[in-house]
């Protein structure tokens, strides 16, 4: 059952996001995570779902998807090279003897405070789902409120240079 | 440009789109679609009920090979037609669903007759459509035409709310759409053709199964050279009924859980096997593992979704079933590719000898027996008679027992298997084609799913003939429960029905009765020679079985004989 983030441009009107769930559901596919948004193209949304499944299920989904009448492109980025991001916003407790703890964390994980009071720190954390895990590892022992996370967004590499090496991020 | 209302926009694209005939029931949403229909010069049927006007609409795209349009209000009429576009969804059937909604400032408000149907429909239908503006209307329905009848057909609905059709807009005609995420794939992939071509000239035992592609592709006669080519032997699914000549020397009957012997056999044994239109539903494989173990399976089908869904193929084919064999045919011409007529022979020798050792059979004693009365209803339309069913043991012994010698002549529900769907079918085919015999051969269970639908008939002199196999049971479950749950008839035995000759009578139809044998041919011709709708009851054998049977799970070539 591998990963696969299968990112999608669909047409931007009402119903779709649910012609595409209701896909999934109705097929007894399964969905990680779904996230959607315009893109420059006023017309046209782009949704990044994460599902699982072995080879022949993950074939069906995509043939599926792209039979949807809404559906304009269906890309599987797995197995090809491409950037993705989530992102995480982390209500932690803020106690005195903590919060320079938290600060450090925050920092070594390069993410940003964005709302400081007595109590509580909430850290914007972006990164792959493994930083994601890895930052609420280290958060999680000291106190965490509550989180909001996305599922994942991303987009295929451009290539760079002739020798058609990749970039970093 | 013209400036029109809604309402006249909708008459313009269906006259633009050569509709001639509806089929509908109005409602406080539609009044003022209705009331502008009584300006054209379209036939509205009036079913009895909504269920109907789809199933009638589906009936009569089937016959004609075009898209069938009904017409419905909102709330309860557009609940009503779920049933009717889940069966022609699931046998890729070309209608439009015209549902009135309740205007658009009182959507989501829980306005009486109001119901989401777009969103009840979303998995049961191609796609569909609520129309927002008046504007929007006419690009709409255009698009809705072209989807239905596109790629592989399907139904479409459009939901119309009342402001909408009754706002003005500037009109005039639209060229076919173009929808850019929306392209189905026609023509073939060339390395594809070229190895299935590979595939065939090597293969000493190959067997075509045809289905219900080939019928909506119209690709009977390119499948009929294809076979005489290979001089290979044909099947075909339920659907794929009337796509090859059933009289013809290489068919070999239908495939599947009540296919014949010799057919299910051939697959098993088979080194070829050539789907056309067909999409390995499971009441074709039965058991997944065993199907065609020995066999590279060549695939055509125009909707990619169909390929290696259920079986693992060697070649796929997306494309036209009809413009995929013309090519098939073109590339064998020109390889001149020999087929090996000996190996051949010992093939179709081998399946001439399945044949006779089980063939098709039934005993005909004292009690009529259902497999007679299609037999005789076969002698006297000679095989020329558009033939629809209900579902259940009658679908099936019409299947085994009438020979269909051309497409869209059997109409069935296949996929969703909807009882009721019988009468309203063959009264859609029968507008289709007035010229043709039309008989829904019927269980005394499902008929009684839309039996109201012979109002109909008899009001717009539509002379359908139904032929009630009436053994007192809800016959296929009862065959289930005798073979596969110790004979306990939990709620098949049809306690009460009808007397279906005087409710016939009562219905303006003609009611007719057999309950001996030697009566069935003497009500058979009465039934079908009369001008009028006629309801022909056969008290057949009770506890008869559809056979061969494939128990669910076991290989196809594991039946139950007689």
């Amino acid at each position: 059952m591998q990963k696969h983030i299968i990112s999608l441009l669909v047409d931007n009107e009402p119903g779709v996001l649910s012609r595409v769930a209701g896909l999934f559901s109705g097929r007894g596919f399964n969905i990680e995570s779904l996230c959607v948004a315009e893109t420059m193209n006023p017309s046209v949304s782009r949704m990044t779902l994460v599902t699982r499944g072995d080879e022949h299920i993950v074939e069906q989904i995509k043939k599926q998807l792209n039979k949807l009448i809404n559906v304009i492109k269906v890309h599987d980025l797995t197995g090809t090279e491409f950037v993705q991001r989530e992102m995480a916003l982390v209500k932690v407790k803020a106690k005195r003897d903590y919060r320079a703890e938290i600060l450090r964390i925050v920092d070594i994980f390069r993410c940003k405070v964005v709302d400081v009071s007595p109590t509580h720190y909430t850290i914007e954390a972006t990164g792959t789902a493994e930083k994601l895990g890895a930052i609420l590892g280290m958060l999680k022992p000291i106190g965490i409120k509550e989180i909001a996370r996305t599922g994942a967004i991303a987009l295929s590499r451009e290539k760079k240079g002739k020798e058609g090496a990749y970039g970093k991020d | 440009m013209k400036t029109l209302t809604g309402a006249k926009i909708v008459m313009a694209v269906l006259k633009e789109e050569g509709v001639k005939t509806i089929f509908g029931y109005p409602g406080g949403a539609v009044i003022d679609i209705y009331d502008e229909l009584t300006r054209t010069d379209i036939q509205h049927i009036l079913v009895r009920h909504e269920q109907g006007a789809v199933h009638a609409a589906d009936g009569y795209a089937r016959a004609k090979g075009a898209v069938g349009v009904c017409l419905v209000t909102s709330g309860p009429g557009a609940t009503n037609t779920v049933t009717g576009i889940a069966s022609a969804y699931m046998d890729s059937i070309p209608i439009l669903v015209l549902t009135g909604q309740v205007p658009t400032a009182l959507i989501g408000n829980d306005a009486f007759q109001e119901v989401d149907i777009v969103g009840i429909t979303r998995p049961c239908t191609k796609h569909n459509y609520l129309v927002k503006r008046t504007e929007d209307l006419a690009p709409v329905l255009k698009e809705a035409f072209y989807v239905a009848r596109s790629g592989r057909p399907g139904p479409v609905l459009v939901d119309l709310p009342k402001d909408v059709i009754q706002g003005k807009t500037g009109y005039k005609p639209l060229t076919e759409p173009r929808l850019a995420s929306y392209k189905p794939t026609y023509r073939p992939n060339k390395k594809q053709l070229h190895r299935a071509v590979e595939l065939i000239k090597k293969a000493k035992r190959p067997v075509i199964f045809s289905g219900g592609g080939t019928i909506l592709s119209n690709a009977s006669r390119e499948l009929i050279e294809f076979a005489e080519k290979l001089h290979a032997p044909v099947t075909a699914s339920l659907m794929g009924l009337g796509s090859f000549p059933g009289t013809h020397p290489l068919w070999l009957g239908m495939l599947g859980m009540h296919g014949t012997y010799r057919a299910n056999m051939s697959i098993g044994a088979c080194d070829l096997l050539i789907g056309i239109g067909v999409r390995f539903d499971d009441r074709v494989t039965g058991k997944v593992e065993e199907f065609a173990p020995n066999a590279n399976i060549i695939h055509i089908d125009i909707d990619p979704t169909s390929i290696s869904k259920n079986i693992p193929v060697t070649v796929p084919i997306v494309g036209d079933c009809r413009i995929v064999l013309k090519e098939l045919n073109g590339l064998l011409d020109a390889d001149r590719v020999k087929i090996d007529k000996k190996s051949r022979e010992n093939w179709l020798k081998r399946i001439e000898k399945w044949k006779s050792t089980n063939p098709l059979s039934y005993e005909q004693k004292n009690t009529i027996k259902p497999q007679y009365v299609i037999e005789k209803l076969y002698e006297l339309t000679k095989g020329d008679a558009i033939i629809t069913t209900e579902v259940g043991q009658n679908q099936m012994w019409a299947a085994q027992y009438y020979h269909f010698d051309s497409p869209n002549c059997f109409i069935t529900s296949g996929g969703l298997g909807c009882m009721g769907f019988g009468l309203p079918a063959a009264i859609g085919a029968q507008v289709a084609c007035p010229g043709k015999k039309v008989v829904d051969v019927a269980g005394d269970g499902s008929i009684q799913m839309n039996i109201q639908e012979l109002a109909t008939a008899v009001q717009y002199k539509l002379p359908v003939k139904v032929v009630i196999l009436n053994n007192k049971y809800l016959g296929m479950v009862r065959q289930w429960q005798e073979l596969f749950y110790e004979r306990r008839y939990a709620y098949t035995d049809i306690e009460h029905s009808p007397d279906f000759v005087r409710l016939a009578e009562a219905y303006g139809a003609l009611g007719l009765r057999a309950t001996r044998p030697q009566e069935v041919v003497p009500v058979l011709k009465k039934g079908l020679e009369s001008p009028l709708p006629a309801m022909m009851d056969f008290w057949v054998a009770r506890e008869e079985s559809v056979y061969p049977m494939v128990p669910a799970g076991a290989a196809i070539t594991e039946m139950l004989l007689v």
